[in-house]
């Protein structure tokens, strides 16, 4: 089996800028994927190479198998791209937007699963709106009903839930959920790291156009600084733990631990210390301290 | 046929029929009334060929002007009204190979060139009736100079980055190519050094040989000038080619 996404020693550059600097990326059939990086990271620009809308100066990248420079009618064909930016073209319907979509993908007769897209986005009273007349929020939906028209087996969000509200994440990520677990490889960029967590399976970081962490979500969430303890004592805390601790917090202290294991280090030392614990919660670390740890210092 | 070729042509159809005021309608308007102040100015005082009125001399040069015009402005302003909303994404994601790509637009073109060219010249019949008598040739240099001129739009159309250098270009290379082409006279009527110059005009070309189809009468042998058009639009689809091959300003 081919990976979904595979990505050897790509390097572009715009300029004297290096938007991608020798990036090494497999994505798994099947996966759902993050992609985290800070604006200007080369997060688009990975995609653009992806989806052929831009060219690489160096390395190879393929879809399924498929080079996305020789055979790129292949590779085009397997790819979804949501685009980043919200773009439509304002002379047609949402129907008529589908209908050409599925035209230039081949599909001269598509009518049934736009039926079917419209339905699980909600667009289906939007069906004969212009473009143009649309909130937002419905345009977005249009964008990701677009490029599905052709069933692509990989599909890749460029910040989908970027500026939308609430109700229509929520709509938008049951209906890609609901395509991941039904084979579709997932890929997907976002700002909203509870949402990478929540979704991903395993996520890169880029950074100026290098990978600087790429692992499973879980793995990358074990890596981060153990956990935080939150305690009430029945006295002073003893001088050994205090470097530990991060804050007071009225009558409990807040200590960071590196890790599990040093959590029956830390009773122990309570214990010798002939301090009794009266009430205690763990803090999980969360992507976002990752992030801002890998992405700082790397 | 391919359908992502037939896709993007009929978008491209559709979207000059959805705007059909602008595209069509406004187009003919504008040639009408070239045909009513030139031939009230002149139908007195020119007569170009012998037992020809002035006003149906002008019609079929009209109506050339009227095909080469649109077809220029359908393919490079489409393409660049994609380009700035950027909805050409939607294009530039699919399997379209640059060939597709390239006939989608150039066919686009000549249809819009071919429909306001038949509008102009059923509207100038109410002034007067030119003959026709080789209707088909005028039909051959009417798609190749549409299809000449939807290929240079093309590449307009990638090249502009902003509507005001599209713009440059139609003034400053399409509208001086057509007037000095002898839309308006034959250039048998011009100084001898015009004469010399229009000749290394394609435009004239196309206009004379157009109107070889009318009266059968042209300054230019029509073999010769079929020869100078197919030419020119075998080379101008050639560089068209190149350029969309080479993802020029479409693919960073
Ligand atoms: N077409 C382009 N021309 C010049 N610079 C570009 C172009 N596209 C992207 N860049 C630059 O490349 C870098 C990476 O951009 P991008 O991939 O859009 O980042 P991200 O999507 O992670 O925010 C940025 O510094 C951006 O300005
Ligand atoms: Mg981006």
């Amino acid at each position: 089996m081919f990976p979904a996404v595979d990505v050897r020693q790509v390097s572009k550059r715009y300029g004297s800028l290096q938007a991608l600097d020798g990036v090494d990326l497999r994505i798994e059939a099947g996966e759902f994927f993050g992609l985290l990086g800070p604006n200007g990271a080369g997060k688009t620009t990975l995609i653009n190479l992806l989806s052929g809308l831009a060219r690489a100066d160096s390395g190879q990248l393929s879809i399924l198998g498929r080079d996305v420079a020789a055979q790129y009618r292949d590779s085009r064909r397997l790819l979804g791209v949501v685009p980043q930016e919200l773009v439509f073209d304002p002379f047609f319907t949402v129907r008529e937007t589908l209908r050409l979509q599925s035209g230039y993908f081949g599909l001269r007769h598509n009518d049934a699963w736009i039926d079917e897209l419209m339905h699980h986005l909600d667009l289906t009273d939007k069906a004969d709106t212009n473009m143009r007349r649309l909130s937002g929020g419905m345009k977005r939906r249009v964008l990701v009903a677009q490029a599905l028209v052709h069933k692509p087996p990989v599909i890749v969000l460029d910040e989908p839930t970027a500026g939308v509200d609430v109700e229509l994440r929520q709509i938008m990520w049951r209906f890609i959920q609901r395509l991941n677990r039904e084979g579709h490889t997932v890929l997907l960029t976002t700002h909203y790291l509870e949402e990478a967590e929540a979704l991903c399976g395993r996520i890169a970081m880029l950074k100026r156009g290098r990978i600087v962490a790429l692992d499973s979500t879980q793995n990358l969430l074990n890596s981060a600084a153990g956990c935080r303890v939150r305690m009430r004592l029945s006295g002073e805390l003893p001088a050994v733990l205090a470097p530990h601790m991060i804050e007071r917090v009225g009558e409990d202290y807040l200590l960071a631990l590196s890790s599990y294991p040093a959590l029956e280090t830390m009773l122990m030392q309570l214990r010798e210390a002939g301090l009794t614990v009266l009430e205690m919660s763990l803090q999980q670390p969360d992507l976002e301290e990752v992030f801002l740890r890998v992405v700082g210092k790397a | 046929m391919k359908t992502s070729f037939v896709t993007l042509f009929y978008k491209e159809v559709l979207r000059v029929q959805k705007v059909a005021f602008q595209t069509l309608l406004s187009p003919i308007l504008t040639a009408v009334l070239y045909l009513l102040i030139f031939s009230h100015v002149l139908e007195q005082h020119v007569e170009v060929y012998p037992g020809v009125r002035y006003t149906a001399f002008l019609i079929p040069g009209l109506v050339m002007m009227s095909v080469l015009q649109n077809a220029f402005a359908n393919s490079s302003s489409s393409l660049i009204q994609s380009k700035i909303t950027g909805n050409l994404v939607f294009v530039l994601l699919a399997p379209i190979s640059y060939w597709e790509f390239f006939a989608a637009y150039v066919l686009a073109a000549v249809v819009r060139g071919l429909v306001v060219g038949a509008g102009v010249y059923l509207a100038a019949l109410y002034f007067a009736q030119p003959a026709m008598d080789h209707p088909l040739w005028a039909l051959l240099f009417a798609i190749l100079g549409s299809a000449l001129l939807g290929s240079m739009g093309v590449v307009a159309g990638i090249w502009a980055e902003k509507f005001d250098q599209l713009a440059s270009f139609q003034n400053f290379i399409i509208m001086p190519l057509t007037f000095l082409s002898g839309v308006f006279y034959s250039i048998h009527s011009l100084p001898a050094f015009w004469q010399d110059l229009s000749r290394f005009n394609p435009f004239f070309y196309m206009i004379d040989g157009f109107r070889y189809g009318f009266f059968g009468v042209s300054d230019i042998s029509p073999w010769f000038s079929l020869a100078v058009v197919a030419a020119c639009f075998a080379a101008m689809a050639g560089f068209t080619l190149a350029l969309l091959r080479s993802g020029y300003k479409l693919r960073f």
